[in-house]
């Protein structure tokens, strides 16, 4: 049986994106962290070469191509000296316009989906609240239907892409208490009363800018509605289970990474006459670290074949994202430490992955919510079933 | 316009490379690619042909694996491929190459290609002679090594830049042209530019189907022979000066020491 994961055209792929990384990402990585944002023309080259729109349809203006694509360009991109960073904000647009997509809105497509999709415009998504993000039932901000507007007013935190984003995908409130009350409106920049915060200064994702958006009575017209009213937050938990599915990919690549960063380090660095690979305490080291990525790999690449079969794993996909989010956690440290002191330094590229990936157990769902969520799920509790 | 690109499958140059018992380039038992320099070519001729109507054909001759080269020109957007295979070419030689390419290029053109587009050399061999051998078994003009070129009023114009100046040269065409790595920046296949590759149109023809003799090309009648070779030198340890407040007069001296200054 051939392996879906090595067909001659994912071999492509994988080779293609691989030279794009090294040559349009990897060298200028460092000077976009201090920068604290990627170029807009990255976009649009990303999206000439025809790997901006992997995993959308041609119809809606991207390459086609399923979630296994998408998970082998980011594996690609992470292996060449990317990060998960610059994923977060370079395919922002994953998180932006899926249900838009999914709408079938065609208004909504032409004008948002496809130009995103062609590098020309920048997307985001507005959930999470300075209120909280974990409990998205929750949210407060307020859109009351105003003739042919909705005035929306509240605001967004930790939304990545904000600060260049030109239209934010945002989850407001337009009925009663509860998830049914939520429906989903793209918001233009620009818009009365739409102001955008100064960057967010933060631990890692440096070249990913995070911006808290605030809407004071911002008139939005009415066909920015995205499905209908009170639709919300079914279509923003649809796409969780791709985002985490993603976020378990940048895990286990990240961690995969990391390891042969870790073990060429390890070959040529030399303590008491000997390389330290040579030692016991460093080769158990990396056997631990690379049993840990094969573990989440395999977990993770499981439920993403489920999932391009066509099913919703929503519960294993937590368990793969929280499992690579560990392995994650486990081998970027390991990592640092074989570096010594190199690799608490900047200039070495373990130091960024493991500032960058504390993140991976927070977004799209902290541990918590998705081993809450899997229990539940799964039946763990007094009256479920198994 | 219709083009034909050549296009070489080539050992990858960051790999080990090594030689077969026969003194050959092995190229069975290595990764192989296609050549870097002939992805110029291709992308030239891409752009010719977007910019207009038309069709690129790629050719190649080569073993099983040089299968790879052709379908990378694909995926890049090339139209259609043309692989010739056969034992009898293994040992071919420049001369010799180019007679197979010649047949090939005719064939695949029905006659007469309106335009040949070659890379500047070959990665491997760096030879940079076949163009000129094809373009006189052809009969046709050619202008090698263009840095930019243009085609307009059935002539093809092009810049060939050298250390110590810049020609412009022209030809009627058809012509054979070669290409350095100053003219255009190569794409990378796009993902739909893959999946489509997988349809395109890939014939593989023998010295037979062309009507070239096998016992004008291959190993034996090549007109050169590698008697031996030895691998590259390690590279030698430099020398490290260090800076203990002399470190320029040392470097001078260094310097001096190799006759650099
Ligand atoms: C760099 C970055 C980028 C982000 N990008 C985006 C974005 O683009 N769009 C967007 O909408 N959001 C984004 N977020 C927000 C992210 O999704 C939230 O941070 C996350 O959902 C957690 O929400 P919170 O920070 O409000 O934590 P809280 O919800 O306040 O949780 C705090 C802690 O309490 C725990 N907890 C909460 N409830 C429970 C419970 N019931 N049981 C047990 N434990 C619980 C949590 O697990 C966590 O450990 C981003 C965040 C960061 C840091
Ligand atoms: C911020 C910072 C401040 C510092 N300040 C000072 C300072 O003020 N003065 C000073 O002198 N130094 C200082 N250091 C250096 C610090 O003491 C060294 O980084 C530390 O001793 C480790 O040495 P190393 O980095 O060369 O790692 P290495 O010795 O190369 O070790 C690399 C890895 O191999 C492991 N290893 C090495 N040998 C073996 C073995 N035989 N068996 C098993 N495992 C082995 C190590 O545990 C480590 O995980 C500082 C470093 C940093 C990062």
């Amino acid at each position: 049986m051939t392996d879906i994961w090595l067909t001659p055209e994912r071999v492509a792929l994988r080779d293609a994106v691989t030279r794009f990384t090294k040559k349009h990402i990897a060298p200028q990585l460092s000077q976009w962290e201090d920068d604290g944002a990627i170029p807009r023309e990255l976009h649009r080259t990303m999206a000439e070469s025809g790997y901006l729109g992997v995993g959308f349809a041609e119809e809606v203006g991207g390459s086609g191509g399923d979630i296994i694509d998408v998970s082998i360009v980011a594996e690609a991109i992470i292996q060449a000296g990317g990060s998960s960073g610059l994923i977060a904000c370079l395919f922002t647009h994953g998180i932006a316009i899926p249900h838009i997509v999914a709408s079938g809105n065609t208004d909504l497509i032409d004008r948002y989906a496809r130009p995103t999709l062609a590098g020309e415009l920048i997307g985001s998504l507005g959930v999470t609240e300075p209120g909280g993000g974990s409990d998205v039932a929750a949210v407060r901000t307020r859109a009351v239907r105003d003739g042919d507007n909705y005035l929306v007013t509240g605001s967004k935190m930790f939304i990545t892409s904000g600060v260049r984003s030109d239209f934010v995908t945002t989850l407001v409130r337009t009925g009663g208490d509860g998830h049914d009350g939520l429906s989903l409106l793209v918001i233009d920049k620009g818009l009365p009363g739409f102001s955008v915060s100064q960057p967010l200064r933060k631990m890692g994702w440096h070249c990913s800018d995070t911006a808290e958006l605030t809407f004071d009575n911002t008139p939005v017209p009415a066909s920015q509605l995205v499905g209908g009213e009170g639709e919300g937050f079914v279509a923003v938990m649809r796409q969780f289970v791709n985002e985490r599915i993603n976020l378990a990919v940048h895990g286990y690549a990240v961690a995969q990474r990391a390891l042969d960063l870790a073990t060429e380090y390890a070959r040529t660095r030399e303590t008491f006459g000997r390389p330290i690979i040579d030692r016991q305490a460093i080769r158990h080291k990396l056997v631990k670290m690379h049993r840990r990525v094969a573990e989440s790999r395999a977990l993770t690449r499981s439920v993403i074949e489920r999932a391009a079969a066509g099913e919703e794993p929503i519960a294993d996909a937590c368990l793969a994202k929280n499992s690579a989010v560990e392995a994650c956690d486990y081998v970027v440290d390991e990592a640092v430490q074989i570096f010594g002191g190199a690799g608490y330094l900047r200039e070495s590229e373990v130091e960024r992955h493991y500032r960058d990936s504390r993140i991976l157990g927070i977004g799209g769902g902290t541990n918590e919510i998705l081993d809450d969520l899997a229990a539940k799920l799964l039946g763990y509790s007094s009256g479920g079933k198994r | 316009m219709n083009i034909v690109v050549c296009v070489k499958y080539v050992p990858d140059a960051q790999a080990d490379r090594t030689f077969s018992q026969d003194n050959t380039t092995d190229r069975t038992n290595v990764d192989g690619l296609l050549s870097e320099l002939d992805e110029y070519a291709v992308e030239e001729a891409l752009k010719l042909a977007e910019a207009g109507e038309g069709e690129v054909t790629v050719v190649t001759v080569g073993p099983d694996g040089a299968a790879e080269a052709i379908k990378k020109a694909l995926q890049m957007g090339a139209d259609k491929g043309v692989h010739v295979l056969d034992d009898a070419i293994h040992g071919s030689d420049a001369p010799a190459t180019s007679l197979v390419l010649a047949e090939a290029v005719k064939k695949a053109a029905g006659g007469s290609p309106e335009l040949v587009l070659m890379g500047l050399a070959s990665t491997d061999g760096t030879m940079s002679v076949v163009p000129a051998m094809l373009a006189e078994r052809l009969g046709l003009p050619q202008i090698t090594q263009l840095s930019s070129l243009e085609i307009a009023d059935g002539k093809v114009t092009g810049r060939r830049d050298s250390d110590a100046a810049s020609d412009t040269l022209e030809a009627p065409l058809p012509a054979v042209v070669s290409v350095t790595d100053q003219i255009n920046e190569p794409r990378y296949p796009s993902f739909k530019g893959i999946m489509a590759a997988k349809k395109k149109p890939v014939e593989t023809w023998s010295l037979a189907d062309l009507g070239v003799d096998a016992g004008q090309v291959g190993l034996e009648s090549a007109w050169t022979k590698v008697e031996s070779f030895t691998a590259r030198p390690p590279r030698e340890q430099g020398e490290i000066v260090t800076d203990e407040g002399d470190g320029g007069t040392k470097l001078a001296e260094f310097l001096a020491k190799a006759k650099l200054i």
